[in-house]
């Protein structure tokens, strides 16, 4: 007897409803336009948010994504208009930009990683400390300003976020690369099988000779190379990084990553669940955008609550035989 | 033990020499953490820099803060600490300061409020202020006159708070009575991000729009991005307000996407320090209030509102 499983469909089937609430709410919700705005602003929180699925299966968290976010624009923004006056190919140093970005991506989440691993410092406390380093240090980096992109280089750049290929804009496809590449990892190679045997029991895990230090400190680098490349499809857009810049990232992408069906406690994780997660984010941001019925007041409010019963769905609770 | 004392006691007799002659001023500011406090910190340091070269008898103690909570601890080190024999303070929020400063003043301290004004009167001697409620009006007299008084515009605010309520308050008192029609105004929180999203989804959502006051030269830069994705930047135009840079500088270069820009300074800091410090360097009487204005910033005037090395 085929049954649908609500738990695995929760998500989308929140993701529908808001859909729908969006087609009532006003009929530009369905224009190519905004449908490729939504999906191109929901691929950032979307690409960190698959790195915070791999950290949270695997028990841990990560509340320095926003800031490093911040931190990593700033760097390759500083980089890229230092190398001007060296190098002449614009494109030359786009990609030298794009390289150091995934470096300082990876060093971060291994420093994440060491100091829970080795250091035996929980990582909500090391996260929290490399949060507010990173989030000042790009403030320092501006004089308490905004770093400017050089126009040049950024006339260039800019196509990486607004070009399209096959009617999508470029960053969708990164996001839909990525999701699969996270897919295939975390659901079908021993890495991913170890990320949940670490996350339902770190113990058991260690008495079945699985290198626990090794695949923590290997999800936190992940989750720095996500943000790495939520950074290099995020600095093109506006060209400029600031202390502002990916606040309050870390708390959207753990928001996306528990809609998707992600366990917080770590054990279970879901990578399609997190996508889904991500663009319930963004569209309700977008439908409260294009209507005037709630009160901007209460914005936050109508977040909250979709939030909550989106995951209250997933949870099916509600079911009896559960 | 003797030498040990009498090193002691000289170090006191200078400390208390130092502390007789010079006359501080602690200064307390909120962290540089967007673009118009970067400004702020900017032009605090510099007027810092300047008093304390060309007055070697004035030391300048300056502090900054995350949070109103922050701030108050400031307060009670400069008092404990420095000192100090005036303050120059810029508070995070009104109410939370209110009684912090006071309570600084009855250590007859000379106080100086920046900005945002105190919840109870009379603590300050002097007060120096942008005027939020007359930015908002010169931005609706502009955005009015411009659109010869009808017209559709969307309007970006910044955050709920007193600050942004003024504006908007100032804004729509300006174009009330015209054919002026406010399609919708949604919160982009003083930042570039924001302002980028929130414009998008108006240029989605309403397919004639003649101007967008944006408020603030920050949320104007995503508002700017997001027009010209959508390929719209001739049928409309953006003013902001601040003073940044950028904006100063397309103002001055003619673009007609954002022909103006309101000025609302972070320089007040300046003038609030100068002031303070002319109380102790002369005779002159400065108590009393001190209301900026916030002109309009055209093509013909910008270039003495451009200050490139400013982070803002």
């Amino acid at each position: 007897m085929p049954k649908i499983d609500l738990k695995t469909a929760g998500p989308f089937i929140a993701l529908v409803a808001i859909f729908i609430i969006g087609i009532l709410v006003n009929d530009a919700f369905l224009s190519t336009g905004n449908i490729s705005n939504i999906l191109a602003r929901s691929s950032f929180i979307g690409i960190v948010a698959i790195g915070a699925t791999f950290v949270i299966t695997a028990g841990g968290i990560d509340l320095s994504v926003g800031s490093m976010a911040a931190f990593i624009s700033g760097c390759m923004i500083l980089l890229m208009n230092a190398l001007m006056e060296s190098i002449d190919s614009i494109v030359v140093i786009i990609f030298l930009a794009v390289l150091a970005s995934v470096g300082i991506g990876a060093l971060a989440g291994l420093i994440n990683g060491l100091l829970t691993t080795k250091a035996k410092i929980e990582a909500f406390i090391v996260t929290l400390g490399t949060m507010g380093i990173y989030r000042s240090l790009v403030t320092y980096m501006a004089d308490g300003g905004t770093l400017s992109l050089s126009f040049t280089i950024g006339d260039v750049y800019s196509e990486v976020y607004y070009g399209a290929f096959l009617g999508l804009p470029y960053p969708v496809w990164v996001f839909f690369a990525v999701a699969i590449i996270g897919y295939v990892l975390l659901n079908m190679t021993v890495f991913g099988r170890h990320c949940f045997a670490v996350g339902s029991n770190e113990s058991v895990a260690r008495y079945s000779a699985i290198h626990v230090d090794r695949v923590k400190t290997a999800t936190y680098m992940l989750q720095g190379v996500c943000v790495s490349i939520a950074t290099i499809i995020y600095v093109p857009r506006l060209g400029s990084a600031s202390g502002q810049t990916g606040i309050l990232w870390e708390l959207e992408a753990i928001a996306a990553v528990i809609i998707g069906g992600t366990m917080l406690k770590g054990g279970y994780g879901r990578i399609w669940g997190t996508v889904v997660g991500a663009l319930i984010l963004t569209l309700i941001g977008n439908i409260l955008n294009l209507t005037d019925a709630v009160s901007n007041y209460l914005n936050g409010a109508v977040q909250g609550i979709i939030v909550i019963v989106a995951v209250y769905l997933q949870r099916g609770a509600w079911r009896r035989d559960s | 033990m003797k030498l040990l004392k009498r090193i002691i006691v000289v170090a006191g007799l200078t400390l208390f020499s130092l502390a007789a002659s010079a006359q501080t001023i602690g200064v307390s500011i909120p962290a540089a953490t967007h673009g118009w406090a970067g400004g702020l910190n900017f032009h605090a340091e510099q007027t810092k820099a300047r008093l304390e070269s060309a007055h070697p008898e004035l030391k300048i103690v300056l502090v900054t803060a995350n949070s109103a909570s922050e701030q108050a601890n400031d307060l009670e080190d400069l008092v404990a600490i420095h000192n100090m024999d005036a303050l120059v303070i810029l508070p995070f929020e009104s109410a939370p300061l209110t009684g912090p400063v006071r309570n600084v003043k009855r250590r007859d301290v000379f106080v100086t409020v920046v900005d945002r004004g105190l919840s109870e009167e009379g603590i300050e001697d002097v007060y120096v202020a942008g005027n939020n409620a007359e930015m908002g009006r010169v931005s609706g007299e502009y955005i009015k006159e411009a659109l010869n008084g009808s017209g559709d515009i969307v309007v970006l605010r910044g955050m709920p708070t007193v600050i942004d309520e003024q504006r908007f308050d100032g804004f729509m008192a300006a174009i009330e009575g015209s054919n002026i029609n406010v399609l919708d105004h949604q919160y982009a929180n003083w930042n570039r991000d924001d302002g980028f999203t929130v414009m998008q989804d108006f240029l989605s959502r309403f397919p004639k729009i003649d101007a967008v006051w944006a408020q603030d030269d920050d949320i104007a830069i995503g508002v700017i991005q997001a027009v010209r994705q959508a390929r719209r930047q001739d049928d409309l135009f953006i003013v902001g307000g601040g003073g940044m840079k950028d904006i100063i500088r397309r103002v001055m270069e003619g673009d007609r996407l954002t022909p103006v820009d309101v000025l609302y300074p972070p320089s007040m800091i300046s003038t609030a320090m100068e002031l303070t410090a002319l109380k102790f360097i002369s005779d002159t009487p400065i108590e009393g209030e001190y209301i900026l204005g916030s002109p309009l910033i055209t093509e013909e005037n910008a270039e003495q509102y451009y200050f490139p090395e400013s982070p803002f």
